[in-house]
């Protein structure tokens, strides 16, 4: 009888401790399951939505977890990987190159721009070790400045842009928008089916899951173990004849490549690319998506990053939806999403710091408990 | 065996001048297990690190004589050409990845790996890990070590001993190794880990892996060593046999003086004051020198030592009293209780402190010497301060610093430029003397001074310790005064307390000899 | 003539190098290049005393934001990326003042009076997170000034505001993205004994004000506590040692940056004439904090000289580069070039090693 309640009182503490641990997950869930029956939207609808948005997000998303791997926190320089993508996009579309081999040959355009790209931000980040987060957060500003330069004012003017549709009328720099219509969702398209009226983009999901596999395979090899390593503590690393800087450029530039393929796969399927702020935001809300999936600063699985694409892009569906619902102004619904963004990462960076101090304060209560007992 | 293992010919070391180490010969044969004991600061870690490698000598100058390894001279560039003549090394402090396990950490960049097609194409840090293989090569220098530990446990997860052993497990797995340093390994460990340690340090030596042990625990070095070395003021004084010698021989190798006499110069009686000063059940979370249950009373009026061996927790004393780290118990100073936890309250009780970390407490590297000199006192005590609008706002007096600062550099004999010059372009020897005006600005009733000698030069020690003495002769200030150098305890201090173990293992008048004091401090070793 | 150079060729070099080593290499070119532009103004065609008109302006708008960072940095919370919150309080006070049916010059006090109470509870409650976190200030002070500035955006919503000048017409109700404040208080500062010297044109009231508070600044600096939020920002350690609530500190030092980011707001919008809600106090941080850098600031080291230098030079080429460089080259790339530069000084700034030798 009292083992039997021995049992449940674990059992209790083990869900208690499940949904601390869990806590950001868990508190979309209730979000979700408040909005979703208020917005009204059918459940087919959501689902449809849901299964876009995934195809659309995900690969994206990977590309955050590797620098996690390797101790550098939020990659909010992935933004300079989409920055290479969009380049590469403006090449393809002026080139008129159309439907899947356009996108094959934009992702291996973007390629040397992400590499470089990712080469600068890495050793950026190598000299402020300790405030990566911070400064690849001022990267990703510092780049989009120069993206805009050569966006805005070289192309067409240094750089060669032959179609007049792509070019601002004045003659140089691309225009605000740039049409996709000849690639639109050409991934997504081939090989799609549809199952009780929901599209299935079975090309896109087989990508990603070989990416998934290939993250999979990335940890088991020499350089993923080496990544953790250093993730967890240079020094030791560093004595242990690891090159530790190298190793965490390329962490770098892999987020990076990643994240340039990612962000073609993302423009394909909205079919439009508005040239100077389809990236400013990325970064934010992958991050954001990651974090609402139950990943943390160091910590982050394929897992959290499907979890964190399902429950935070339901919440983005539902919210403005159900704001205007409730308050008569669907305006707060969108504000609300983007609260709840930037709430979610501010509250994932002051656990995680917290969690980082709370580590050392154990030994004091252990001499004290010694003493105590020794009387 | 003609050659021996290991020869050592004539090794000098010298750090700016400060000579530390003098004609060092010693020979280790395959399978051998030396034992190497010492006071801190006699030169034992610089001499293993010369024979490990580490930059910090090539750094410094080099060093001078030779080292014979197997019949062939070597110099090694790096500890990791030292690795690669065989010669392994487990340090003090853990080199451990804490969130891989055991195995993942003994076999950290050396992963027995397979090949892939990729990694032909894109080099081979992308094979993958054989997993099997690694549990295996970790079993088998686990087997090696004899101490079981279990190969899947995050470090993290491990009480203290267990990683220690990794570590040992770490060097055993490298086929190569045929010497092996332990520098105070059995530190950390449990009464039954550090036996099984000397049982496993005797199966490697039948494996003819031959093993450096370092210890301030001096029975361990007679249970298991065949030969026993001990170093005082960089200088090899001792080469025997273990089973010819015994614990109070090598203690009074350890700290005997040729020079006792000079030192015991010129004391005074003890004075025979009332306590002004009485600690009582101290604990201190000081990491590295934990405080465990200290009672101490303290006379007016007089300089009261307290040495021991690093690590043994006599800088955690003055730490936890003033509340630098976290510490519990009970500290009465001039009958009224002192609040623990709160530097502010010892500081407005007229105590003051020097502490040991200069660089990290002591000092505001980039603020002027003015600053360093008068802020606590103006924080404190309202000094050096002008009250605007009737004693509303505290305004800062440049000239009463620049004053007291000026005094102070004469006083004290500080070398710099002008009294507004940043603390860190000084040298360490004056950056120390700033840091006891800084603590004579507050005109205290009581000082602690931590390790006031440590890294400076021969004159500015005699200056500080000479400074200090006078401070207590002069203002009749008591003053505790820490430091590992016994001999300067002893020139100084009217009594000394040995620290061991985190207690007071004892408390002698300045004039006994130093034998009794070693004893002392090997007593409680932990 | 070229023999003379030759002498001084040595001095002259030492002179240039040490100025250049003390003052920073970026702030050397961005110093250089803000000269370019004033000699050059005149050749394009760009009236020489309007570009100082212009430039006086927009710094008596901006100085108190850039004075904002001051605090914080000299208690070692870093470069105050959480200025948005600051600014909300700023925000809320202008509003309410507005709401309250205050006009003209009483207006703009009420605002700052208001202001005032939001600012502390922001300031505490900000600051004790701050302590709490000690380390990771800056990234987290970057997402707390986000987190707050998509909140107040629901809020200025949903607040009931009613003053016809300030909602949107239709509904009657939430308030309008850009608020004028023509008749309330915009310019009272600025026109305030105004000094007008054919074209140019000294914003008297809105400098003496920015004055007194750099003033106040400065003053504060110099006494007990001030000193005492100087040591901690310098060494913590050290401070803690000498007795000093660091925790205290600290906290005392973001209420400061906090208000002043508040009146700084406030100054803002007397100048510019408007009030800017919801998503605009977003991007408000990132100019202050790259303007003090340029200024001479580190991550950990800040005076007042730097804020008016760095207010100078930063809001000089905000100024400068469209008249100048359009004409020039005759392509609006100002704001790519600001974008650049301010946020390649921050980069500067973090990318270096931390001062303190610690």
């Amino acid at each position: 009888m009292s083992q039997n309640k021995m049992k449940e009182t674990s059992a209790g503490k083990k869900v208690l401790g499940f949904l601390a641990a869990n806590s950001v997950p868990v508190m979309f869930i209730l979000i979700c399951a408040v909005c979703i029956p208020i917005s009204g939207f059918s459940p087919a609808y959501l689902l449809n939505e849901i299964v876009t948005r995934m195809g659309r997000n995900v690969f994206l998303i990977l590309s955050l977890l590797i620098p996690i791997m390797a101790g550098m926190g939020l990659n909010f320089g992935m933004t300079l990987g989409a920055m290479a993508g969009e380049i590469a996009l403006i090449f393809v579309t002026d080139w008129q190159i159309w439907g899947i081999p356009g996108v094959v040959l934009a992702m291996i355009i973007s390629i040397p721009f992400s590499i470089a790209l990712g080469l600068l931000c890495g050793k950026i980040l190598n000299m402020a070790k300790g405030r990566e987060m911070v400064t690849s957060y001022i990267i990703s500003y510092f780049i989009n400045g120069v993206y805009q330069l050569v966006v805005l004012y070289m192309m067409g003017s240094i750089i060669p842009i032959k179609h007049t549709t792509i070019r601002l009328p004045r003659g140089y720099g691309i225009r605000n928008t740039l049409s996709l219509l000849s690639m639109r969702q050409s991934i997504d398209n081939l090989l799609a089916i549809r199952v009780a009226g929901v599209k299935i983009p079975m090309l896109t999901f087989i990508i990603i899951a070989v990416m998934c596999l290939v993250i999979v395979w990335f940890r088991r090899t020499k350089l993923g173990q080496d990544m953790r390593a250093v993730g967890q503590d240079m020094d030791v690393a560093r004595d242990a004849g690891i090159n530790v800087e190298r190793t965490r450029i390329i962490s770098i530039v892999i987020s990076t490549v990643l994240a340039g393929f990612g962000m073609i796969i993302y423009l394909q399927n909205m079919g439009n690319m508005p040239t100077y702020s389809a990236h400013s935001q990325i970064g934010m809300f992958c991050i954001a998506a990651l974090l609402v999936g139950g990943a943390s600063v160091d910590r982050a699985s394929i897992g959290n990053v499907f979890l964190g694409v399902v429950l935070f892009h339901l919440m983005f569906i539902v919210a403005p939806s159900a704001g205007g619902k409730i308050t008569g102004d669907t305006m707060i619904g969108e504000y609300f999403r983007v609260f709840v963004s930037y709430g979610v990462i501010t509250v994932a960076l002051v656990m995680y710091e917290t969690k980082k101090r709370r580590a050392k304060a154990s030994m004091g209560e252990q001499l004290q408990a010694a003493q105590q007992e020794g009387e | 065996m003609s050659t021996p293992l290991l020869e050592l010919k004539n090794i000098k070391k010298d750090f700016f001048g400060n000579q530390v180490l003098t004609d060092i010969n010693l020979t280790l044969d395959e399978g051998e297990v030396l034992g190497l004991v010492g006071e801190n600061g006699a030169g034992k870690s610089t001499l293993m690190k010369i024979l490990f490698g580490m930059n910090v000598i090539r750094d410094t100058g080099g060093y001078g004589g030779d080292i014979i390894l197997n019949g062939q001279k070597v110099s090694f560039a790096s500890p990791f050409d030292a690795l690669a003549a065989g010669i392994g090394m487990v340090h003090q402090e853990f080199s451990l990845i804490p969130g891989f396990t055991a195995t993942e950490n003994i076999l950290l960049n050396r992963e027995p790996q397979k090949k892939s097609v990729i990694a032909e194409v894109f080099g081979p840090r992308l094979n993958t890990l054989d997993r099997p293989a690694m549990r295996e090569a970790a079993e088998g220098a686990i087997d090696k070590m004899g101490v079981h530990i279990d190969g899947e446990m995050v470090i993290n997860d491990m009480p203290v001993g267990h990683k220690q052993f990794t570590e040992i497990a770490r060097e055993l797995s490298k086929e190569q190794l045929k010497l092996l340093i332990l520098d105070e390994p059995t530190a950390v460990l449990t009464e039954r880990e550090a036996s099984a340690l000397l049982d496993s340090i005797r199966g490697m030596s039948e494996r003819g892996i031959a093993v450096i042990f370092i210890t301030h625990r001096l029975q361990e070095i007679l249970d298991v060593c065949d030969k026993v070395v001990v170093m005082r003021d960089g200088e090899l004084v001792k080469d025997v046999a273990a089973k010819d010698t015994n614990v109070t021989e090598i203690t009074r190798w350890m700290v005997g003086r040729s020079v006792d006499a000079a030192a015991a110069a010129e004391h005074r009686a003890p004075p025979e004051t009332e306590t002004v000063m009485s600690i009582r059940r101290l604990w201190v979370d000081m990491p590295g020198e934990t405080v465990r249950d200290v009672n101490l009373d303290v006379r007016r009026g007089e300089i009261l030592g307290i040495g021991g061996l690093a690590g043994q927790g006599k800088l955690g004393i003055p730490n936890g009293v003033m509340g630098l780290y976290q510490a519990g118990g009970t500290v009465t100073f001039d009958g009224r209780q002192i609040p623990l936890n709160s530097p502010r309250k010892c500081l407005d009780s007229q105590l003051a402190f020097v502490s040991e970390d200069r660089r990290g407490v002591g000092l505001l590297l980039d603020e002027s010497l003015e600053w360093n000199i008068a802020f606590p006192a103006m924080q404190i005590q309202d000094k050096f301060l002008k009250p605007l609008l009737g004693g509303m706002i505290k305004w800062r007096d440049e000239k009463a610093i620049a004053e007291v600062t000026k005094r102070y550099i004469d006083e004290l004999q500080i070398r710099c430029t002008s009294s507004k010059q940043n603390a860190k372009e000084l040298s360490g020897g004056n950056q120390q003397k700033i840091c006891l005006a800084k603590a004579f600005a507050l005109e205290p009733k009581f000082l602690f001074v931590s390790e006031p000698t440590r890294g400076i030069d021969v004159g500015a020690k005699a200056l500080v310790l000479e400074a200090l003495k006078k401070f207590n002769r002069e203002s009749g200030v008591t003053i505790v005064m820490i430091s590992s150098e016994l001999e300067e305890l002893r020139q100084v201090c009217d009594r000394i307390a040995i620290v061991s173990g985190g207690r007071i293992a004892g408390i002698l008048p300045a004039t006994d000899s130093s034998e009794d004091f070693g004893a002392l401090m090997v007593s409680q070793v932990v | 003539m070229s023999e003379q150079i030759k002498k001084n060729d040595g001095t002259f070099m030492d002179r240039v190098r040490d100025m250049v080593r003390s003052f920073g290499l970026p702030r050397m070119i961005i110093a250089v290049f803000l000269l370019v532009l004033f000699i050059a103004a005149p050749f394009v065609g760009a009236d020489f005393w309007t570009q100082v008109t212009n430039l006086f302006n927009r710094f008596s708008w901006n100085a108190v934001l850039v004075l904002a960072m001051v605090p914080m940095v000299h208690s070692g919370c870093g470069l105050n990326f959480g200025l948005p919150l600051g600014i909300i309080s700023g925000l809320l006070g202008a509003t309410l003042s507005i709401e309250l049916g205050f006009t003209g010059f009483p207006s703009f006090v009420m605002a700052v009076l208001i202001a005032t109470p939001f600012a502390l509870i922001f300031g505490v409650g900000y600051g004790w997170l701050l302590n709490k976190i000690k380390g990771g200030e800056m990234m987290i002070a970057t997402y707390v000034g986000f987190s707050s500035v998509s909140f107040m955006c629901m809020m200025w919503l949903l607040l009931p505001y009613h003053k016809p000048d300030m909602v949107w017409g239709l509904a009657g109700k939430g308030l309008r993205t850009t608020i004028s404040l023509e008749g309330y208080f915009a310019g009272v500062l600025s026109n305030f004994m105004q000094i007008q010297i054919g074209k140019l044109v000294i914003p008297t009231g809105a400098l003496l004000v920015f004055a007194l508070l750099a003033f106040l600044m400065w003053a504060f600096l110099h006494t007990k506590t001030g000193t005492a939020m100087t040591a901690v920002g310098s060494n913590p350690t050290f401070a803690r040692a000498a007795g000093i609530n660091i925790d205290k500190v600290r906290m005392l030092s973001v209420v400061m940056s906090t208000w002043l980011a508040a009146v700084g707001i406030l100054m803002y919008e007397q100048g510019f004439g408007f009030i800017q809600l919801y998503m605009a106090p977003f991007n408000m941080a990132l100019p202050a904090v790259s303007a003090i850098l340029i200024g001479g600031a580190s991550v950990n080291k800040a005076s007042v000289a730097n804020v008016i230098i760095g207010t100078i030079l930063f809001q000089g080429i905000v100024t400068m580069t469209p008249t100048v460089m359009n004409s020039m080259i005759h392509m609006d790339i100002s704001e790519v070039i600001r974008i650049i530069v301010s946020n390649g000084m921050i980069l500067y700034a973090l990318t270096r090693k931390t001062e303190a030798t610690r």
